[in-house]
Order: C-alpha cells, then structure tokens, then sequence
C-alpha cells in the first residue's frame, strides 16, 4: 500500500471574497444611517421635543386632561381584548396549519395574511357596510338597541382584523420547524390533549408567543386607518389615543398633539426593547431543537 | 406481550404504504423489519403504535383486537429516530413525564417517582446527566435518555423507529450491542424499525424483509442471509455478485463455467441468474483442469483481516466487476498485482431461473 499525501492546506486567505473595499462598506453604513437618522431618529426626538417645549406642567396636563384619559383607557380595553382573542385564534391557527394536513390549509394561511393585503381603511368600510345604520344588520342592531359603529364594539372589531396575522404568522414557522414528534411522545407516554398543550406545545413556542403578541399589541394601540372609519371621533367617547393625536393636532394644539403622540412614542420604544429580547430567544428555541 | 398483524393496509393518495401485511411478533422477542426506505416499515411501526390508523386490516395485542384503541391505551413504548425529547425539560423531567401525566389514582407518588427515573437513569447509564436540558447531550446520550422514557411507564411492547439512523458510525456500534444487551435482560417484546442489514443482523433474534409494502422474508438472521428467499432479499443483504446464465436440465451455464444444478432437473434452457457473495468466490491464478472464469485484477482492497478483490470480466455475464474476498494469507500466496490475470469460480451459489432481474437494489 502506498499512501497518498495529503495537499498541503494553506491558511486562510487574509480577504474575504465577499467583502466591499472599505470605501464601498463605509459608503453603505453611512448611506443607512443617516437615512435612519431623518426617517426614524429625527421625528422621535422631535415628538418629545415639541411636547416638552412649555415645560412639564402643560406635559402632564395635557395627558391628564379627562379626554386624554378616556383615550388611554379606550385604548387599553381595545388591546385587551384584541390582543387575547388574537392570541387564541393564532395559536389554534398555528396549530391546525403547522402540525396537520387538511383541505383548504392553503386558503386559510392566504386568509390570515389578508389584513396585511387590505387597506385598513377598506377594513374599517367593510364593517360600516356590515353593521352600520344602513348596512346588512343595521335594522336587526337598531331593532334590539345594539350599537357597533361609532361605539366602542366597532372599534374592538377593527384591532381585532387589523391584527389577526401577528401572532399566527410568528407561530406557523416556529411549529413547522419544531415538527409534531414531542407531541406524539406525549401521547404515546399517556399525556392527554391538554396536558400536551399545557406542558409540550406551549412552552416550545412560548417566547415566539411573546414576540407575536408584542407586535399584536404594538399594533393593537396604534392602529388609526380602520379605527377612524368605524370610530366618529366623540371625543371622551370613540377616541383612541391615535385618533385623539388627531384631532388635537387639528386644532393647531401641538403641545398637546405631540404630547399625547409621545406617549405611543414611548410605547414604540419600549415595543422595540421587548421585541429584541424575545427575538434573542425566539432563535434560541428553534435552533436548541433536537437536530441540533 | 404478542403482537398479531392481520391483513394491514394502508394506501397514501395513489402509494401503497402496506399491501396486505400479516405478522407475528412473538412474547419477548426483538424483532427487526429491515427495508429500503419507501418500504412501508416505519408506517407499520407506526400503526401498531397508534400513530397513523390502517385502511385494513387488524393489530392485535395478546390476541385481542386493539386496531381502535387509542394510542394512550396500547401500553406501548416508542422511540424515535430523532429522540424526540421535550426540549423545555430536564432528562430528569422528560424521564418522569409518563409517570407525572398519569391520572392521580394511579400516579405514583413524588418519592416513588424519583426512585423508578434514578433507576432507568442508572440502566441507561447517565444518571448523571439527570439535571441538564436535551440539547445539552450527545446524539447517543440523547437516545439512551429516549429508551428511559419509553421504559419509564412499563409499557407491555416497544417499537423503535430507526432508532440509530442519526447517530455516527462508532457510537451507533456501541448502541447496538447495548440494546441487544438491555433485551436479553428486560426481555421486552421489541420491534425496531431499520434499512441498516447489519444493524438488523447483528441485533434481532428474527428479520422481517419488506419491500414496496410487502413482506419479502421472515427469518432469523442465519436464514434471510444464509438462505434469501428471492432475489430482492439476496441484493438486499449484503454485497453479491449476480450473474446471468442459464439452466438446462439439471445444469447451470454461467459463459463457458458448468454448474451442477440438481435442484432444476426438468429445466429446458430457461434464463437465470446466479447470487454469489464474495467470500464463495475463488481466485486462482492458474486454470487447473477445471472450467472457470478469466478475469483481471482491476482493484485491490487490502485493510482489515480480509482482502477485497475487484476483478474486471470480459463478458457481459454480469453486473459491473466481481467482487471477491479472500483471507490475508491466501493473498499472499497468490502474490496478486494489479492487472494481473487470475480464473475465478464460485465455490457455492444461489440460482433463480426464470427471474426477471428487477436490478434496483444496490447495498
């Protein structure tokens, strides 16, 4: 036998065949931030900076005054009842999608990117056409004393569509990666539906489920195409924080506007934080499965 | 526990998974259903489990009919290839998990649980591993941690899907001699599904052959290899020469090469073909008197106690080079180079006459 020397293996070459010359990544980099700047960093600044520009008193008055507050409030109720509801659809969607094989499985993942595709202003319209006064069950609503549009139950229904597909569409992948094996082990060693769910299913998907749900409600609370159609803006009333933006803004009261708009501001940043965090871990649980 | 199959079917759209199965698995014994893949194994494993329903056909267990019976009340235990632990647990909690879920009447109590998972811990050996999570264990540690599962809720049969396929070469070894050894001791009716033959030979006390949904041969491992019962199974298990030839009254032609062929005494020159493996080839160097076939030395393969020979043939009596093999010392002698010249001739063979050759399978 004679042996057959191996090719002498060179280091590494020092440049990289994908890398720009240093004056294309530079190019690039400052290309990207300083549209990020004027785009995103700029008008952020400038929101707090024109709600802080007659002090804190008038800042604190404008967000405490009782029409402010019926905003917020509407405003929260509207996410907390939204973002729960989603929750369960989305993780029931999620799995029937990822874990079985049914007819229309194709239309149902089509239908549940459709209020990415429609306009929410079109969404807000569709249920004017529904349950307004002259709408399909307008006489029925009238009849038993039910009010949908212009009422706080309109403005339900219109987060509730705008914000179907957030956590369904962060699920579908997750499960589909994960497979169904841990949720036949579960069975085959005895665990009932539930205790799959409670203790298998739920706590593989759990920080996708945080991340879903965190852009469910970012978007729950700053929603305002579908809202303003179905909403009609009484003030105290129908006003979501959003809505509220508006019409101060309207009124050429800018402290107060801008104000108000600092706060989703905030409820921007702290959305973007918590995103981070869970998406850190969200690639954490897919990549831990067992083939790694 | 027995196992009994009955006349199991099951079609997927236009694929027939199972045509017509019929098996049984004997109280205590470890049993192999070896096949290529697309061969209908892992879906039988799968139904006897509970996984998948048949179209027909029965499954039954200690001969009573559980085809209906949910998954949960088979009493089955099941590992799969890519162990399937519930990676959100400890090996300790995914060990427990059979004994937590129970109903609390015949759940066993917190002390009692801790003792059964120290004790599987300590059979599968990695006891000490009982705090980490699963991603934190090696292919072969995260399936013996699979085994201890499946045992943890006494299950009456178990069915192991592939359950080395994903493991490398060395550690797959050493689990196969493990869990031949962990069956001689617990004696557990055991079905494991492979397409490995030298997994299926090396560990189960009897191999079902499948092919295409069907059951090509039941056998212990001596049978199917000593004696396959047709040409899919000969090709399927281990390497063979195959040669085209003919049968004639009692006679075998391979070329120029006579074979007694006693078994076909009525045989009016039908075609054939002739299965060797390469230990039954002999390699000389010179014709002594009897006939044989001439052949050039094209590749030598010496490591190991034996040496591989692959010998080019003139002829197109059969498929690609002559394998053979012969012992170190025997090479030696022959003082063999390549390109050399040498005369081969099968010392034992199996003829198929009138065997369309289905050339699909190559081990």
């Amino acid at each position: 036998m004679t042996t057959i020397p191996l090719p002498q293996i060179s280091p590494a070459p020092h440049k990289v065949v994908t890398q720009e010359s240093p004056w294309a990544r530079w190019t690039l980099i400052l290309l990207a931030l300083s549209f990020l700047s004027l785009f995103l960093l700029l008008p952020l600044v400038a929101v707090f900076f024109e709600a802080l520009r007659k002090g804190w008193e008038v800042y604190l008055a404008a967000i405490t005054e009782p029409d402010a507050l019926a905003a917020i409030r509407l405003t929260l109720t509207a996410a907390a009842i939204a973002v729960p509801l989603n929750l369960i659809f989305g993780i029931a969607a999620a799995w029937a999608i990822a874990k079985f094989e049914f007819r229309g499985k194709s239309i149902l993942t089509s239908l549940i990117d459709l209020p990415f595709s429609v306009s929410p202003v079109v969404a807000g319209l569709i249920y004017v056409l529904i349950f307004g006064l002259q709408g399909w069950a307008g006489p029925w609503l009238r009849e038993h004393d039910i009010s949908i549009i212009f009422a706080v139950p309109g403005i339900v229904l219109a987060t509730i569509f705008v914000t179907v597909p957030f956590i369904a569409r962060e699920l579908i992948p997750l499960m589909q990666a994960q497979g169904s094996e841990e949720e036949e082990a579960a069975i085959i060693l005895g665990a009932s539906g539930w205790q799959t769910l409670w203790h298998i299913t739920l706590p593989n998907i759990k920080w996708g489920l945080l991340y879903g749900t965190i852009l469910c409600n970012a978007r729950a609370m700053g929603e305002f195409g579908a809202v303003s159609v179905v909403s009609g803006h009484i003030r105290g009333l129908t006003n979501t924080l959003s809505l509220h933006v508006e019409i101060l803004y309207n009124e050429y009261n800018f402290v107060a506007a801008f104000a108000v708009a600092s706060l989703l501001a905030l409820l921007a940043l702290v959305t973007l934080v918590l995103k981070t965090l869970a998406e850190a871990k969200v690639a954490q649980q897919t990549t831990r499965g067992n083939h790694s | 526990m027995s196992i009994e199959i009955c006349a199991l079917s099951k079609q997927f759209g236009s694929f027939t998974a199972l045509n017509s199965i019929n098996l049984k698995v004997n109280p205590g014994e470890l049993l192999a259903l070896l096949g290529p893949s697309g061969s209908g194994k892992t879906t039988l494993l799968r139904i006897i489990a509970g996984l998948e329903t048949a179209d027909s056909g029965q499954v039954l267990f200690n001969q009573e009919n559980s085809t209906d019976k949910h998954i949960r009340d088979r009493h089955v235990g099941f590992v799969f290839q890519h162990y399937a632990l519930f990676r959100n647990m400890t090996i300790f909690e995914n060990v427990a998990f059979g004994l937590r879920v129970r109903p609390r009447k015949q759940r066993p109590n917190t002390r009692e649980i801790n003792r059964r998972v120290t004790e599987l811990l300590q059979l599968v050996q990695l006891d000490w591993l009982a705090d980490r999570y699963p991603h934190q264990l090696s292919g072969g540690q995260r399936q013996r941690i699979a085994l201890a599962r499946a045992l943890a809720v006494e299950p009456g049969v178990l069915l192991l899907d592939e359950p080395f396929g994903a493991l490398d070469a060395k550690v797959r070894k050493e689990l196969r001699a493990w869990l031949r050894k962990l069956h001689n001791d617990m004696h557990i009716t055991s079905v494991f599904v492979t397409h490995d033959q030298e997994e299926a030979l090396e560990v189960a006390d009897r191999i079902v052959v499948m092919n295409r949904g069907r059951i090509e041969q039941i056998g212990t491992p001596n049978e199917v290899y000593e004696k396959p019962a047709n040409p899919f199974v000969y090709e399927f298990l281990g390497h063979v020469n195959l040669f085209h030839g003919r049968v004639h009254q009692g006679h075998a032609w391979i070329g120029d090469l006579e074979i007694d062929a006693p078994e076909y005494p009525e045989a009016e020159d039908l075609s054939a073909i002739a299965y060797v493996r390469p230990h039954d080839i002999e390699v000389e160097r010179t014709l002594n008197g009897e006939p044989a076939l001439a052949a050039y030395v094209a590749h030598i393969l010496s490591i190991g106690p034996v040496v591989r020979l692959e010998l080019t043939h003139g002829d197109d009596l059969t498929q690609g080079a002559i394998h053979a093999t012969i012992s170190k010392e025997r090479f030696r002698e022959l003082q063999l180079v390549k390109g050399d010249q040498v005369f081969v001739k099968p010392r034992r063979l199996d003829l198929f006459p009138n065997h369309a050759h289905n050339g699909s399978i190559h081990s």
